[in-house]
C-alpha cells in the first residue's frame, strides 16, 4: 500500500479543469490565477498561420490527456531522489515531482546571513510578498505563447524563488531538478530569480522523465532578473522523456551594466518549444542566449528569440546550433528589435544547422526589427552537412565512419558550451549530449 | 488653374504632371461581376479569358488581406473606389506617327528619347491599361521574336499564350494575384524561340494617368530553349490626392537552357500600393535573373521569386530598395528549389532615409531529398536618420543532407569617418552622404544596363537631397 502524503490530489484529475481551490495560496494570487484562467479559456489555439507559430506542428498541443502530478510512492520518492545526479558541487539544490518539492538542500548560512533567499515560490508570496509581486510574470507572453503562459500562471503551485542581495556573489551553481512522473502528467515549473546589484549567480536546470516513454506535458516560465552590474548565468539541460510535450517561457531583464547568459541543452521530448526574451533596459547591458539541440527520430525542437534593445549602449549575442538526424524537425525563429533611440546597439545573431539525414528538416527565420539608426546589428543563418572532406581526414587516421561522425558534430556543437566558460557545467553537459549519441547508435 | 502648370513646377517634380484625360472607355468605379463582363466584352476576350475572369473574382473576394503578416496599411486601399479599366480606345500602334501628340509629349516629359529606339529593340509603352505604342525592330521581328501587348498576343497567338498564361502563378496564389486575374489589362507578351539570343534589352515604360484607377498589367515571357532575352520595365506615374492601386502579375518561363534577365525600376508617386506578383520558372540548366529596384510608391509589397524545376536551373534576385518619408518597401525574394544542383542567389539592399522603412522578407525552399542545392543571400540595410526602421524576415527550410543554404544579413550606418573624411576633402555633408549611399549599393548598380544605372544613381541623389542636416 503506497503511503499518502498530505498532498490534497487523491485523485489526478485533468489539468484542463482549472485552477485547484485548495486555499492553500493567498487570497490575491488565486485571484491572479482564476484571471489567468480566464485569460487561458478566451485566447485562441495557436494555429500555424501565426506567425509566432509558422512551421511548428502545433497539431501535437492537445493538452486534453493531461492530467495532474498524482503522489508519489515512497519508493518512487527514492528513485527520483536517486536519479537526480547532476553537478558535483552545488551551492544549494531543489527537486520538483510534478509541481511538489520533494527535496531541498538549502544553501550555506554565510549566504544566508548575507541575505540570500532561496525558498520555495508558495513559501516566497507569502513571506516575500512585494519582492515576488514585482517580478512574477511582469513580462507579457510575446514571443507567441501567451495562451500557455496564462495556463501557467493559472495552474503554477510551486517552483524556486532566488533573491540574491546587492554585491553577494555565489560561486557555486544553484540545482534544480523538475521531473515528470508517470502517464500524462504535468509539470508547471517556475523559476523567479532576482538579483540585485553587483550580484552573481549561476542556475542550471534540469528536466527529466522518470519513465523516458511516458507521455506528459510540461509548460514552464521563468522570470530572471539581472539588477545593475549583476551577473546572471542560466543553464537549461532539457532532458524529458521521447514522448512529452514541452512548453517553457523565459524572459531575461537586463539592466544597465549587467550581463545575462543563457544556454539550452534541448535533448528530449516529442515537441519542445522555447521561447527567450530578453530585454535590455539599461545601459552598458549585454546578453548571450546560447542553445544547441540535438534532435533525432521525430523530434521537434522550436525556438523562438527576442533580443530586445530598450535602452541605448546596450549589446546581445546570440548562438543556437542544431543537429538533426532521422526525421527530426527543428524551427528557429528570432528577431532583433532594437527599439527607437536605442542607438550604439550593437547586436548578433546566428543559428547553425547540421543536417545528418535525408528526411530531418530546418527551418530557420532570423529576423531585425531596427527602428534606430545608430546601430550594429547583423544575423546570419546556415544550413548544411559533414563536410566531406573533415570526414575524409578522419577515416585517414583510422577512425571509422560514426566514429569521425560523432566527433564532428561533438566538436560543432562544443563551441557553444565552451562560451559557457564553465568547465563543470560543460562537462555535464558533454555528457549529455554523449549519451544521447549513444542511444542513437544503438 | 492655367498659370499653376508653370515650367518651374514640372522642372521640380519630374513625372508630377498630366494631360487631359481622354478614356474612351471606362468600366465604372468599384469591382463586380458586371464590370468584368464590361472588360471581357471591349476586350472581345474569349470565352476560357472570361471565364478565368470570372474565377478570379471569386478568389479575390473570398480571400481575406494577407494583414495578419503584412503591413496594416492595406486595410487603407478601398476597392470600391478603385476604377478597374479604361483605354484610350485606340488600338496598338506600329509606328510612331500615328501616337496621339499629348501621349507623345508624356513620353518626352519621362525622357525616353525617341533616338532610344535605335538602341532598343522595341519600346511598348503603355498608357493606362493599352498598349498604344508598339515596335518591335525589324531585325527582331525576323528572329521569329513576338513582342506585344498581352492582348494582341492572347488573339494572335493563342496556341502559345494559353498553354503558359497563369502556369507560374495560378489564381489564388494570393489575393491580389486572384485580383490581377480578375481584371488584367495591358502589359507585354513575349515568346523567344529556341537558340535566339535577343542582344538588345526589351523595353516597357509604364504610367498611371488617370486618378484613382490602379492598373493590373499582366506580362507573360516565354524563352523558348536555348534563348536569351532581357526584358526592362521603369515606371514613373503623376502624383495624385487619393490612394491609386498598381497590381501586376508578371510570369517567367524558361525553357530548357534559356536565360530570361527582367528589370525594374520601380519608381511611383508617392501615393501608389503597388503590389506586384512575379514569378519565373526555370526548367534544367536555364536561368531566370530579377533585377528589381523599387523607389517610389506608399507601400510596395513584391516578392520576385524563381522555382527552379529542372536539374542545374538558376535564380537570382537583386534588390535595391530606397524608402523614404511615408514609404514602405516591402520587398524581397523566394527561391523555390525543386530539383537536383540547382542554385540560387539572393542579394539585397535597402536604404531607409527618414521616416522611410524598408523591409525584406525572404523564403528559401528546400524540399527533400535533393542534391547539391545551394543558396546564399544577403540582406543589408543602411539607415540615414535615427527615424528610419528597416526589417529583415527570412524563412529557411532544408531537408536533408548535401545541400548548402546561408544567409546573412546586417545592418548599419553611414560611417561617421566616411564622411569626415570626404567633408576633409571638401564635399558638403550632404555630398558625402550621397556618395556614401550610391557606394553602398555601386555593385548592385554596376550589374544594370547602363542607362539603367545612370538613372538609379540619379534617382538616389534626388531622394537623399534633404535627408542630412
Amino acid at each position: 500500500m503506497p503511503s499518502v502524503t498530505n498532498h490534497e490530489f487523491v485523485k489526478p484529475e485533468s489539468i484542463l479543469s482549472g485552477p485547484s481551490e485548495s486555499g492553500e495560496f493567498p487570497d490575491w494570487f488565486c485571484d491572479q490565477q482564476r484571471a489567468a484562467w480566464r485569460e487561458f479559456e478566451s485566447l485562441p489555439k495557436p494555429t500555424r498561420k501565426d506567425q509566432a507559430w509558422r512551421f511548428a506542428n502545433v497539431g501535437l498541443l492537445d493538452l486534453s490527456p493531461f492530467k495532474h502530478g498524482g503522489t508519489l510512492t515512497e519508493k518512487e520518492r527514492a528513485t527520483i531522489l536517486e536519479q537526480s545526479r547532476g553537478l558535483e558541487e552545488v551551492a544549494g539544490r531543489m527537486i520538483f515531482a510534478g509541481d511538489e518539492l520533494i527535496e531541498r538542500d538549502v544553501i550555506s548560512d554565510q549566504l544566508k546571513k548575507r541575505g540570500v533567499i532561496f525558498q520555495p515560490l508558495e513559501r516566497a508570496m507569502v513571506e516575500h510578498t512585494d519582492l515576488f509581486r514585482k517580478h512574477f510574470m511582469s513580462q507579457p507572453a510575446k514571443l507567441g505563447s501567451a495562451k500557455f503562459a496564462a495556463l501557467h500562471q493559472a495552474l503554477v503551485s510551486s517552483g524556486t524563488f532566488l533573491y540574491v542581495p546587492r554585491g553577494v556573489e555565489i560561486e557555486l551553481p544553484i540545482e534544480i531538478f523538475h521531473w515528470l512522473n508517470g502517464e500524462n502528467t504535468s509539470a508547471f515549473p517556475h523559476l523567479l530569480l532576482v538579483t540585485d546589484e553587483l550580484a552573481k549567480v549561476t542556475v542550471i536546470e534540469h528536466f527529466r522523465s522518470v519513465n523516458e516513454d511516458a507521455p506528459g506535458f510540461a509548460c514552464g516560465v521563468n522570470d530572471l532578473v539581472a539588477g545593475p552590474g549583476a551577473k546572471v548565468t542560466y543553464v537549461c539541460a532539457q532532458n524529458w522523456g521521447d514522448s512529452v510535450i514541452a512548453l517553457q517561457m523565459n524572459s531575461t531583464i537586463v539592466d544597465h551594466d549587467a550581463s545575462a547568459m543563457s544556454l539550452n541543452l534541448h535533448l528530449g521530448s516529442r515537441y519542445s518549444r522555447f521561447e527567450s526574451l530578453s530585454r535590455l533596459i539599461g545601459e552598458g547591458g549585454r546578453s548571450d542566449l546560447l542553445a544547441v539541440a540535438v534532435a533525432k527520430d521525430q523530434q521537434e525542437f522550436d525556438a523562438r528569440t527576442l533580443q530586445d534593445h530598450v535602452s541605448p549602449h546596450t549589446a546581445s549575442d546570440l548562438l543556437y546550433k542544431n543537429a538533426l538526424d532521422d526525421r527530426a524537425r527543428t524551427i528557429f525563429g528570432g528577431l532583433i528589435r532594437v527599439e527607437p533611440h536605442a542607438h550604439f546597439t550593437d547586436a548578433y545573431q546566428k543559428v547553425r544547422n547540421l543536417l545528418l539525414s535525408d528526411d530531418s528538416e530546418a527551418n530557420s527565420m532570423p529576423g531585425l526589427e531596427i527602428l534606430a539608426d545608430n546601430v550594429r546589428c547583423t544575423h546570419g543563418a546556415t544550413s548544411g552537412q559533414i563536410d566531406e572532406e573533415e570526414l575524409f581526414y578522419l577515416r585517414t587516421r583510422g577512425i571509422p565512419v560514426p566514429v569521425a561522425q560523432r566527433l564532428i558534430v561533438t566538436g560543432f556543437l562544443d563551441e557553444v558550451v565552451q562560451r559557457l566558460n564553465h568547465p563543470a557545467i560543460a562537462e555535464h553537459l558533454h555528457r549529455l549530449i554523449e549519451e544521447k549519441f549513444a542511444e542513437n547508435h544503438g | 488653374m492655367k498659370t499653376e502648370t508653370s515650367a518651374v513646377d514640372i522642372d521640380r517634380n519630374k513625372g508630377d504632371f498630366f494631360y487631359p484625360e481622354a478614356h474612351v472607355r471606362d468600366a465604372g468605379i468599384g469591382l463586380s461581376e458586371r464590370t468584368i463582363h464590361y472588360i471581357a466584352d471591349v476586350k472581345d476576350d474569349p470565352a476560357w479569358v472570361r471565364e478565368y475572369r470570372l474565377r478570379g473574382l471569386k478568389t479575390f473576394l473570398e480571400k481575406p488581406l494577407p494583414t495578419h503578416w503584412a503591413s496594416k496599411d492595406l486595410e487603407a486601399i478601398d476597392f470600391n473606389k478603385i476604377r478597374y479599366y479604361l483605354s484610350p480606345g485606340t488600338e496598338p500602334k506600329r509606328s510612331w506617327d500615328e501616337v496621339p501628340d499629348d501621349i507623345k509629349r508624356t513620353f518626352e516629359r519621362l525622357g525616353i528619347p525617341e533616338q532610344e529606339r535605335k538602341f532598343l529593340a522595341g519600346v511598348e509603352a503603355q498608357f493606362d491599361s493599352e498598349a498604344v505604342y508598339s515596335n518591335i525592330k525589324k531585325a527582331v521581328g525576323e528572329q521569329g521574336v513576338i513582342f506585344v501587348g498581352s492582348r494582341e498576343g492572347l488573339k494572335n497567338f493563342p496556341e502559345i499564350f494559353r498553354k503558359w498564361f497563369g502556369k507560374v502563378i495560378p489564381i489564388a496564389d494570393n489575393k491580389f494575384s486572384a485580383l490581377n486575374s480578375a481584371v488584367f489589362s495591358g502589359g507585354s507578351f513575349i515568346y523567344v524561340p529556341p537558340g535566339v539570343k535577343v542582344k538588345h534589352p526589351l523595353q516597357a515604360y509604364f504610367r498611371i494617368n488617370a486618378e484613382n484607377f490602379g492598373q493590373f498589367e499582366r506580362t507573360l515571357i516565354i524563352a523558348d530553349e536555348g534563348s536569351e532575352v532581357t526584358y526592362m520595365e521603369g515606371c514613373t506615374a503623376p502624383k495624385f490626392n487619393t490612394p491609386t492601386l498598381h497590381s501586376a502579375v508578371v510570369e517567367l518561363i524558361a525553357l530548357k537552357g534559356a536565360k530570361i534577365q527582367y528589370i525594374t525600376v520601380q519608381n511611383w508617386a508617392s501615393n501608389v500600393f503597388n503590389l506586384v506578383t512575379k514569378r519565373g520558372l526555370a526548367q534544367e540548366n536555364a536561368e531566370v535573373k530579377w533585377i528589381d529596384c523599387n523607389i517610389g510608391s506608399r507601400l510596395t509589397m513584391k516578392y520576385p521569386s524563381v522555382i527552379m524545376k529542372g536539374r542545374k536551373a538558376r535564380g537570382e534576385v537583386l534588390s535595391i530598395a530606397l524608402a523614404n518619408d511615408g514609404q514602405h518597401q516591402d520587398t524581397g525574394a523566394k527561391m523555390i528549389h525543386a530539383a537536383d544542383e540547382t542554385t540560387s542567389n539572393i542579394i539585397s539592399k535597402s536604404i531607409s532615409i527618414g521616416k522611410g522603412r524598408a523591409t525584406y522578407r525572404g523564403l528559401v525552399h528546400v524540399p527533400k531529398h535533393l542534391k547539391n542545392c545551394k543558396n546564399n543571400t544577403e540582406c543589408d540595410a543602411l539607415l540615414i536618420n535615427a527615424t528610419s526602421r528597416t526589417d529583415t524576415y527570412p524563412a529557411i527550410t532544408v531537408r536533408g543532407t548535401g545541400n548548402a543554404v546561408q544567409h546573412e544579413a546586417s545592418v548599419s550606418q553611414v560611417s561617421t569617418e566616411q564622411i569626415f573624411y570626404m567633408q576633409q576633402r571638401g564635399l558638403t555633408e550632404a555630398q558625402a552622404m550621397s556618395l556614401s549611399v550610391n557606394g553602398f549599393v555601386n555593385d548592385l548598380v554596376r550589374q544594370f544596363p547602363m542607362e539603367y544605372s545612370v538613372e538609379l544613381k540619379r534617382l538616389i541623389e534626388l531622394e537623399m537631397e534633404g535627408s542630412v542636416g
